[in-house]
């Protein structure tokens, strides 16, 4: 087990005080002058050592993005965004992060702008995180008063730092949607090229980061590349904070090191799968987006990137939904498909009209009322929708109903018949949460 | 996407209190200048906030005209984003979340509850004190199920306390917030976690320690650099 000095977060669970002088006494603000007086290069070369793969998803490496920043030119300042849009089906780190541990947070931030020559940062929390929101606000007016960050603070770099909000829609958690939405648009996604590095908020270069990428790095680079590196498989390195939701004992967030066996997760963690470990169904292991994996895969896979892309899925944002045999699990897969329905932001056609299109379909076969070969043409619909739209949730959307074919398809089978079986003529159930 | 209008009864005009007006100014001063749009998402929810927690079509062109903005883009925000309520939701405005985590928990035993007490969703009670709508992942899903009201969230619901929970709203009396079940944030049960004991992270002993890494790396460069040096001052020949 990761020892508890190896912790990052020491205040996750919030059995501390979230202020400044207890954050300090937890290493929180200690020596950044001196990291930030070893030069950019340093802290950049550091962050690439380290091998830290971004923590909101799509695990791009954090050291590799920051260089892509170009040169500062006056007339177009350098920005850093903070992806806060926490809203991934199954994940809640980041607002562990943010109410209980934010002056790490705030420190990252400060150092990964001066590592992209970067004056301002904005942080973007989603809106339904008010008491999240206002505590870091607390924490960032501490940081101003304790003259950390500012126009003359103590650490030689003028940095401003500001707390942003959205109003509720997953697809902000899109890294050029979410710049729209700072700018003031709806939360559309932007065509990339170009990207965020030469042109985005207003226009200028900016990078956007998740809250846990920036959060780990002060600790990184105090501790040392090395240090970091020494957690997990080749290429999966660190450590990383795993939300585990569902059919678990004791759901809980935890921070482990990265390719830990998923058995030891849950056992370590969170008190067993309920019911024992031959009531496992199936796991969600990387929040809503990612292909469900039936239980005799999952059980002895390490979680990181590598291994579960290798299952057909992906680590995401490491949030872990563990599904035991009471599931219904086509229904279980309907209401993600439901949920991408509502967030479809409704630029791209494919993704606007086929969420729902799959939802329907998805519904129908909860309840056993559809045709076989509709299964195939579900599959096929699925892969007409997965890239062909401007940001990946046309793809989010895609991956859990293509795993659920691909691991399922005799559950689906098996209600169609049943159905069959016995066909009534009520209508169907689980329409009333989009009578809209 | 969902299909979003205005309400049909509107209120003739809305103003922001003083209070909220010299919030909404520190909100604009957060961009840089020219880009006051920036803050429209902030402003429309203080409106919200002020006005029963709905947002009414009059706000909706108080914070256009302030933020020089056509209204057309003001109203597209309105629409396009689901926290704004277009239409009047009661004193305690229930938000639950029904996404997979926490339908997997009972968040459909949790709607049951609200359709037996409120009725439909998107309905005001007829005492005006409640309404409910199913939102999607609210992010709180090591707690599920779970739904927020008004600003709070309320976490780790079964019937039996939800049920509680409602009454005491509806009595007037005081509620807690978070955790229905006693946890403090997202950790295991009580007594069933076993991270994060260990005192010395707290107590401030460990702040420093890494420090020794950079000494040791600055006394090797200093030794190497002295090194060069001695070696360059014996053999002068050899210099360049």
């Amino acid at each position: 087990m990761l020892a508890d000095r190896d912790r990052i977060f020491t205040n996750l669970y919030g059995f501390h005080s979230s202020g400044l002088k207890e954050a300090q006494m937890r290493g929180a603000w200690d020596g950044t002058k001196l990291l930030i007086d070893r030069g950019r290069d340093w802290v950049i070369n550091e962050m690439k050592a380290s091998g830290l793969r971004g923590r909101g998803g799509a695990g791009f490496p954090t050291g590799l993005k920051w260089s892509f920043m170009p040169k500062p030119d006056p007339a177009r300042p350098s920005y850093l965004v903070v992806n806060a849009d926490e809203s991934e089906p199954g994940t809640c780190k980041d607002r562990e992060i943010m109410r209980n541990d934010p002056h790490l947070l705030i420190e990252g931030c400060l150092i990964a702008s001066f590592a992209m020559h970067a004056h301002a940062c904005y942080i973007y929390v989603r809106g339904e995180y008010i008491f999240e929101r206002e505590r870091l606000q607390a924490a960032v007016d501490e940081a101003y008063a304790a003259n950390l960050v500012g126009k003359n603070n103590v650490h030689g770099w003028p940095f401003d730092i500001y707390v942003h909000h959205g109003a509720g829609a997953y697809i902000c958690g899109e890294e050029t949607a979410l710049l729209e939405s700072l700018e003031g648009k709806k939360g559309m996604p932007r065509l990339k090229p170009p990207f965020p590095a030469n042109m985005g908020l207003y226009g200028c270069p900016t990078t956007v980061n998740n809250v846990e990428s920036i959060a780990v790095a002060p600790t990184i680079l105090r501790r040392g590349a090395a240090w970091f590196a020494g957690f997990g498989a080749k290429n999966n390195t660190g450590t990383k904070l795993f939300c585990v939701s569902g059919h678990v004992n004791t759901p809980c967030n935890v921070e482990e090191a990265m390719s830990l066996p998923f058995r030891e997760l849950i056992d370590r963690h969170c008190g067993g799968i309920r019911g024992g470990w031959d009531n496992l169904l199936a796991v969600i292991p990387g929040g809503s987006s990612v292909p469900v994996v039936p239980a005799h895969e999952i059980i002895d896979a390490a979680m990181d990137f590598d291994t579960l892309r290798g299952l057909k899925s992906g680590l995401g944002t490491a949030a872990v939904i563990v599904m035991d045999k009471s599931t219904d699990i086509v229904r279980a897969i309907a209401r993600i498909s439901y949920f991408y329905k509502h967030e479809s932001c409704g630029q791209c056609t494919p993704c606007r009209e086929g969420t729902g299109w799959m939802w329907r379909v998805l519904n129908r076969m909860a309840e056993g009322r559809a045709q076989k070969r509709e299964i195939d043409m579900l599959l096929e619909v699925s892969t007409q929708i997965e890239g062909h739209t401007i940001c990946a949730l046309g793809d989010a959307a895609a991956w859990p109903v293509q795993g659920l074919i691909r691991h399922f398809r005799h559950e689906i089978e098996k209600k169609i018949d049943d159905y069959a079986a016995n066909p009534h003529s009520e209508p169907a159930r689980g329409y009333s949460a989009a009578a809209e | 996407m969902s299909v979003r209008r205005l309400a049909d009864k509107q209120p003739e005009t809305f103003e922001f209190t003083p209070d909220n007006l010299a919030w909404a100014q520190a909100q604009i001063d957060k961009y840089p200048s020219g880009r006051q749009a920036s803050a429209v998402i902030p402003l429309l929810w203080k409106a919200q906030a002020q006005n029963d927690y709905w947002l009414p079509r009059a706000a909706i062109e108080k914070v256009a005209t302030m933020l020089d903005m056509p209204t057309i883009r003001v109203l597209e925000v309105a629409t396009f984003y689901t926290m704004f309520n277009l239409e009047p939701v009661g004193r305690h405005f229930i938000q639950l979340c029904g996404t997979t985590p926490c339908m997997l928990r009972g968040a459909n035993d949790i709607r049951a509850v609200l359709e037996k007490r409120i009725g439909q969703q998107r309905h005001v009670s007829a005492d005006g004190k409640f309404a409910w709508l199913e939102v999607e992942c609210l992010g709180a899903c090591c707690n599920a199920p779970m739904v927020q009201i008004n600003d709070d969230y309320y976490e780790d619901l079964n019937v039996e306390n939800f049920n509680a929970l409602l009454d005491d709203l509806a009595a007037g009396r005081p509620v807690k917030k978070g955790s229905q079940l006693g946890r403090v944030s997202s950790e295991p049960e009580p007594g069933k976690g076993s991270t994060l004991t260990e005192g010395a992270l707290f107590d401030g002993s460990l702040v420093g320690s890494w420090k020794a890494r950079f000494e040791e790396d600055r006394a090797r460069a200093e030794a190497a650099a002295k090194a060069a040096a001695e070696a360059a001052a014996a053999n002068p020949a050899e210099k360049k």
